[in-house]
């Protein structure tokens, strides 16, 4: 019998658990509402489930519990409940996975206006590079990473010269307009995180991956690399700062250029 | 209800080959080591994949000290912390519980259950665990090799899991790779012979409709393990190229530390499709046989038939089948092309359903039944809580736009610790107190057992249950120091710290099952051909012990369904499949 109370305290411990506990998403800082409300979406449906499942378990081993003459029912298959029960639970699942796809639709598609920031990862620093006045990026690849050019920006690349390198520092960028962020590795594998953004990407070295974000909220975030990337991994920590788009525009004007770093 | 499993009143059809003659051992070396009977070989994976995960326990001691009480124990360094994390998730995965489900479970209970001599090779048999023993020794050689093992976490992504940063890379890699591939070919030789013994070797009358669901567990995540192992195979050989003849598969141009290195052109992306093509079914390659296990423990100690028969079977084959079409919903942020995960997330959520069915079977089967609260029953019981909590947690992470603020996160290990961690295992504590009497004729002790169910049950929950929750905050996982993670309050290390004691007394409780294992073997209560009054065929033995050929002169027949318990009409409430007679037309009828 304690089994059957066991399983009704797990059941309300969890859920108190859950309303009550300290821990939960860090404090939202970007437009990836939809994320957290696909979350509590299916946090509410799998926790009625889990509910539900536990109780009549509960229900079941207090109820049917052995004693002296009880003889179990013989049934082996009632087709109509095992046709119910399947089609609830295909129901559940489309109700989370239909919003969950229409948020990855917008997640994919990143809007025209989002301005790039390139984030370069490696053994264990985050760099950033920032088209310059001409708004792109130029050509990079890590066959041109050398000491003088340790991000592997291309110098014959014209698009590049302008470009603003930010080796190991803070990056900025302006609260309200869409950042696409194209992420580059020098060395392994890394992930450029940043929790109250929500979004996260592997850098793979030899590719360019992306994810875009709106910043909704200014303030200071610590990005994190959740990409297992040899022993310095949870050392690999840097700073993104969101701030209006007029201290943007000082600070990025008192960054250097490629060309001015490769004189 | 004519034509179903369980209507006994079909003849047995006649016999089309001979009896098979077996191996008779001449020596105690050929009776004991070097064994042909499924049975010792049974036996000598289960001691050997449960003392490598004794191993595994006290590497995930070691984890819990450092997260909990970081600094506490200076042998815990960096570089050791990612050897440690490696070893315990390698050793859990495949060396624990793929070969104790399948190497274990499957060699003592594929003839018995399916009414066979033995398994139809018993040389390969032999050959199969010997070359698991050789793997393991690999892996725990690599603990005292210069460098120490590998630290590139279990996953051994490349380009990080070959390069100067990561531990492990003077021997730890290389005996890594090759210990995997060892263990891939001795399972090769065992599950060729799995598969042939259930589907050539079975009684007369043991139709495939009437196997008991631990068999179709075990046949279809065997399949399935054929099939997915030798993805990690080739990734294996492939890495190894890599590492040591200067190929280029896995790494495109890098530059590690300010050195251009020599390779160029390959795709990390390629090794993740590769492994987790593998990976995934792997999943399911531990889960099938627990599910199957966990059928036939609940029907047994409920008294009562499984719910819906046909359906558990299907939803066995059905999920063996989508799981090879899921594999990179691991792989949501990896890089690959984003409108991979439309595909992805669909396909895993629609594996919930046969999923789920399968719960509400087994709680269906307890609904109206005469529940016995035996160990193994309450070990199942706490499979479903921990299944259940780990499925739905799985939807989370299946579903991808969920999935990328949880990926990589502290939400990640929860989940896949309450799903094929501590649910399969609490499938195996339940079912070596089911079936330790039928190997040693002994039953285990009882109170010992009911204080480690609830020490592991309860502890075990209230591990990972809260641990879901630093992940939603956003804790990654893999991190040696969470020390100034911006989002990461106080009270989370606290948490942390709850988490590590929670992980200790849970491990010290396993003592108790270790030493139960031990003093059953000479002071357990003799138990009898049938303790548990099981219908299926390896509790009607004529020795028990079963002998050699396991039926003394004359095999098996088979008459029924392995789920005739409480017929309404017979004398017991249970009747043993090789019962004739035709008082089971089922149900209603």
């Amino acid at each position: 019998m304690v089994i059957a109370v066991v399983l009704v305290l797990i059941v309300v411990g969890s859920v108190l658990f859950h309303f009550l506990s300290p821990w939960w998403f860090s404090p939202l800082a970007s437009n990836w509402n939809y994320i957290d409300d696909t979350t509590v979406l299916t946090f509410w449906i799998c926790g009625a489930v889990f509910s539900a499942l536990l109780l009549f378990v509960a229900y079941c081993l207090f109820r049917f519990r052995h004693t002296e003459g009880r003889k179990a029912a013989y049934e082996p298959e009632n087709k109509r409940l095992e046709g119910w029960l399947t089609a609830i639970t295909a129901g559940g699942v489309i109700a989370m996975l239909a919003p969950g796809l229409l948020v990855w639709a917008q997640f994919v598609q990143v809007p025209p206006a989002a301005t790039d920031v390139e984030v370069i990862g490696q053994q264990w620093l985050w760099s950033f590079r920032l088209p310059g006045a001409d708004g792109q990026l130029g050509a990079a690849d890590n066959r041109l990473v050398s000491p003088d050019n340790t991000l592997g920006v291309s110098p014959t690349d014209p698009a590049g010269q302008d470009d603003v390198l930010i080796e190991g520092g803070e990056l900025l960028i302006p609260v309200g307009r869409p950042v696409r962020f194209l992420l580059r590795s020098i060395d392994v594998l890394h992930n450029f995180y940043v929790p109250e953004f929500r979004a996260k990407m592997d850098m793979i070295p030899g590719s360019v991956t992306y994810f875009w974000v709106t910043p909704t909220q200014p303030g200071t975030y610590e990005i994190l690399c959740a990409e297992l990337c040899g022993v310095g991994h949870s050392y690999m920590r840097g700073v993104v700062t969101v701030v209006t788009e007029e201290d943007y525009q000082a600070w990025l004007s008192g960054q250097a250029t490629f060309a001015s770093l490769s004189l | 209800m004519t034509g179903i499993s369980h209507d006994a009143s079909a003849s047995v059809p006649p016999a089309e080959i001979e009896d098979m003659a077996l191996y008779h051992p001449r020596s105690w070396w050929t009776k004991y080591v070097f064994s042909q009977d499924a049975k010792v070989i049974a036996v000598q994976y289960a001691v050997t994949a449960l003392s490598i995960g004794m191993v595994a326990l006290v590497l995930s001691w070691l984890i819990r000290l450092q997260l909990g009480f970081p600094g506490l124990i200076e042998f815990i360094d960096v570089d050791r912390y990612y050897q440690i994390i490696t070893m315990h998730g390698m050793i859990m995965v495949v060396y624990l519980l793929t070969a104790l489900f399948l190497g274990g479970f499957g060699n003592y209970l594929i003839p018995l259950m399916v009414g066979a001599r033995d398994m139809v090779f018993p040389y390969a048999n032999m050959l199969s665990f010997w070359l698991y023993f050789v793997a393991v020794m690999l892996l725990v050689i690599s603990f005292f090799v210069p460098g120490g093992p590998t630290g590139a976490g279990w996953t051994l992504y490349p380009p990080q899991a070959i390069l100067s940063n990561t531990p492990g890379q003077q021997w730890g890699i290389m005996l890594m790779l090759v210990s995997l591939i060892i263990f891939i070919i001795g399972f090769t030789l065992g599950g060729l012979n799995y598969t042939v013994t259930v589907l050539q070797a079975r009684a007369r009358g043991m139709t495939l409709m009437r196997l008991p669901l631990t068999i179709w567990g075990i046949f279809v995540a065997t399949v399935m393990a054929l099939l997915a192992f030798p993805a990690l195979f080739v990734a294996a050989v492939m890495m190894l190229f890599d590492k040591y003849l200067g190929t280029s598969f896995f790494m495109p141009t890098l530059v590690e530390m300010g050195e251009q290195l020599r390779y160029g052109g390959g795709s990390p992306i390629l090794f993740q499709h590769l492994f987790w093509f593998f990976g995934h079914p792997e999943v399911y390659i531990v889960a099938l046989p627990a599910f199957g296990i966990v059928s036939d423990l609940i029907s047994t100690h409920a008294r009562r038939n499984i719910f819906g028969y046909r359906m558990m079977v299907w939803a066995i084959v059905g999920i063996g089948v989508l799981s090879f079409v899921v594999w990179a919903h691991h792989m949501y942020v990896s890089g690959m092309n984003p409108y991979f995960g439309f595909f992805f997330a669909t396909t895993t959520l629609i594996i919930a359903v046969p999923t789920a069915i399968k719960v509400y079977n087994w709680v269906l089967t307890l609904w109206r039944g005469d529940i016995h609260l035996n160990v193994p029953m309450l070990f199942a019981l706490g499979f479903i809580v921990t299944f259940v909590n780990g499925g739905l947690s799985g939807l989370f992470l299946g579903n991808v736009v969920v999935d990328v603020p949880l990926s990589d996160t502290m939400f990640v290990v929860a989940h896949f610790h309450m799903v094929m961690g501590v649910a399969p295992i609490l499938v195996i504590f339940g079912a070596i107190y089911h079936w330790y009497p039928k190997v040693t004729g002994r039953m285990l002790g009882d109170l010992l057992g009911k204080f480690h169910f609830w020490v592991t049950f309860v502890g075990a929950y209230l591990i990972f249950f809260p641990m879901h929750y630093l992940g939603l905050m956003g804790l990654p996982r893999r991190y040696f120091d969470t020390a100034d993670i911006m989002i990461m309050p106080a009270s989370a290390h606290t948490l942390n710290a709850f988490i590590s004691i929670m992980a200790f007394i849970v491990g010290f409780a396993q003592i108790t099952f270790v030493f139960n294992l031990v003093w059953s073997l000479r002071h357990g209560k003799p138990a009898g051909p049938n303790p548990w009054r099981a219908t299926t065929l390896e509790w009607q033995t004529p020795q028990t012990p079963p002998a050699h050929g396991n039926w003394g002169d004359e095999l098996p027949l088979v008459y029924r369904w392995a789920y005739d318990y409480s017929v309404p009409g017979a004398k017991q409430d249970f009747i043993p499949q090789n019962e004739p007679g035709t008082l089971t037309r089922g149900g209603t009828a």
